[in-house]
């Protein structure tokens, strides 16, 4: 029998809370982290919004020694990983260190760390590059900081697939759990708001240049213009089910019961785009059908082209406004490697509570979009099941699906803290 | 270039290693932590090379690149960093 991966520790850093409970509070009241970009002048540039994460004192989460080593970003995944170990109830000193991996997603890697090396050896030269350039910069600094810390030396990886690796790391783990892994730690926390990070994404020709936070990141809206970039994302815990029931897990968020990823077919290509098949597989691999969904995460990229792509994967497998559709990251921007690592843990949040919380600032769906979006405010509801979508730059799609697990309602698993 | 009068004491060296690599927690640099390896003190080969980076830089002395091997306790490196000075004039 194929072992049951489970999740049992989150931990978000988020433009618009820092914190499981502090974001998830925001995300319900439709509080948004978009506003001008205040971590370098991004005034020069046509993209000038961002969502950054508020608050966050690095030297009250990373230990001295790891200071000069370690970028913003790292430091932002590192915290989140800790409280989500932490969530999980988690003493990784307690527990055999081979049986225990990382897997978390990238992007570009540390590029604001990675900029300013490159420009003190431009500009001064070799002597003032600092030693830690050596690994700090590095597309797997994420993962091997958080594999370091903790010690967890089982199988650990990084996933490269854009905005789509916060799923794919987590289809990655339930892999490595599926072999007889008790535990991974996954998702992913991306922080590119430096010039370096900036440049490429415009080149994309997807980000919004609207000046107002309120109108600048609008998906499946008529008045779409773009998306706006932020930082943060999700670390999860991952766990096989037995051995967390076995050490008395704190609580059960929901299970992954289904995941897929497919590429999309090369430019002119008659073939259609993959979104839909990903979406199809996912439910297949976790025997559901498109019935027993009750929520959809949308990818939500805010380029009309693309949220037609989307809006056509949905209504082509349920119908017609037949399934909720949000976009929580109408309050955060899209996160890169982060951005559907937070998604699954909101979707998961949700699960929880019974609530969809809402895509801000979209009045509407484009009247040639048949979504039922869930706009303005949360929608209660029991749910049990969440379908997460994300799509990466270069044609990457995944898909996850989320549903409750039924040691969440066991209270012989419960243990009060 | 190179500053030739410099010395560079245990309470520079203590400085630069905490700016350029952190201090590790339950260890006290301002103590006597002379002879003690730098290993116990929380410092590896790469914050090593990361603190004669910056000595370098500071004080224009040339260190062999072998220190970070060779020279295993503070003491030995403020050898080497001093016997550099004296050399470099």
């Amino acid at each position: 029998m194929t072992a049951t991966t489970v999740v049992t520790g989150i931990g978000i850093t988020a433009p618009n809370g820092l914190g499981t409970e502090d974001y998830w509070k925001a995300t319900l009241d439709g509080r948004s982290g978009i506003g001008p970009v205040t971590r370098f002048d991004a005034s020069q540039y046509p993209a000038t919004l961002a969502g950054e994460v508020p608050g966050f004192v690095a030297e009250e989460h990373i230990p001295s020694r790891l200071m000069p080593q370690t970028d913003h970003m790292t430091r932002l995944a590192m915290t989140a990983a800790a409280w989500a170990i932490d969530d999980a109830g988690v003493d990784a000193a307690a527990l055999p260190e081979y049986g225990m991996g990382v897997v978390t997603a990238a992007s570009g890697g540390a590029v604001e760390f990675g900029q300013r090396e490159l420009q003190n050896l431009w500009s001064k030269g070799k002597e003032y590059v600092s030693a830690y350039q050596s690994f700090a910069w590095f597309y797997a600094v994420n993962t091997g900081q958080i594999s370091i810390r903790h010690k967890m030396r089982g199988p650990s990886g990084v996933l490269l697939t854009e905005q789509a690796g916060g799923i794919d790391s987590l289809g990655h783990a339930r892999r490595h759990i599926r072999k007889g892994i008790p535990l991974v730690v996954a998702g992913g926390v991306d922080a590119a708001l430096c010039p370096w990070g900036w440049v490429p994404q415009l080149a994309s020709g997807r980000m919004s240049t609207a000046g107002d936070p309120a109108r600048a990141y609008l998906p499946f809206s008529p008045d779409a213009c773009g998306y706006v970039a932020g930082e943060g994302g999700a670390i999860l815990v991952t766990e096989d089910a037995g051995s967390a029931r076995e050490r008395r897990a704190p609580q059960v968020y929901g299970e992954i019961a289904g995941y897929a990823a497919t590429l999309d077919p090369a430019p002119g290509s008659a073939r259609p785009p993959g979104l839909g098949r990903a979406a199809r597989n996912a439910l297949a691999d976790a025997g559901l059908t498109p019935a027993d969904i009750d929520v959809v995460f949308a990818d939500a990229a805010g380029v009309p082209d693309l949220d037609r792509v989307e809006a056509e994967a949905i209504t082509g497998l349920f119908g017609p406004r037949a399934v909720p559709v949000t976009a929580p990251k109408t309050m955060t921007g899209r996160l890169l490697a982060g951005g559907a690592a937070l998604d699954v843990a909101t979707a998961l949040l949700a699960l929880r509570d019974g609530v969809i919380p809402p895509t801000v600032n979209v009045a509407a769906p484009a009247t040639d979009f048949p979504l039922d979006l869930v706009t303005g405010s949360p929608r209660e509801q029991d749910l049990r099941a969440a379908l997460v979508l994300a799509r990466g730059h270069g044609g990457f799609n995944a898909a996850l699906v989320v549903r409750r697990h039924a040691a969440t309602t066991d209270p012989a698993s419960g243990r009060n803290d | 270039m190179p500053i030739t009068t410099t010395h560079v004491t245990l309470t520079d060296l203590t400085r630069m290693l905490r700016e350029s690599a952190g201090e590790e927690e339950g260890v006290d640099l301002d103590g006597d932590v002379i002879d003690t390896p730098f290993i116990e003190l929380g410092y590896d080969s790469l914050a090593l090379l990361q603190v004669i980076g910056e000595i370098q830089r500071e004080y224009g002395v040339e260190i062999p690149d072998d220190a970070v091997v060779d020279a295993e306790t503070p003491r030995a490196l403020l050898d080497l960093i001093n016997a550099g000075s004296t050399s470099a004039a």
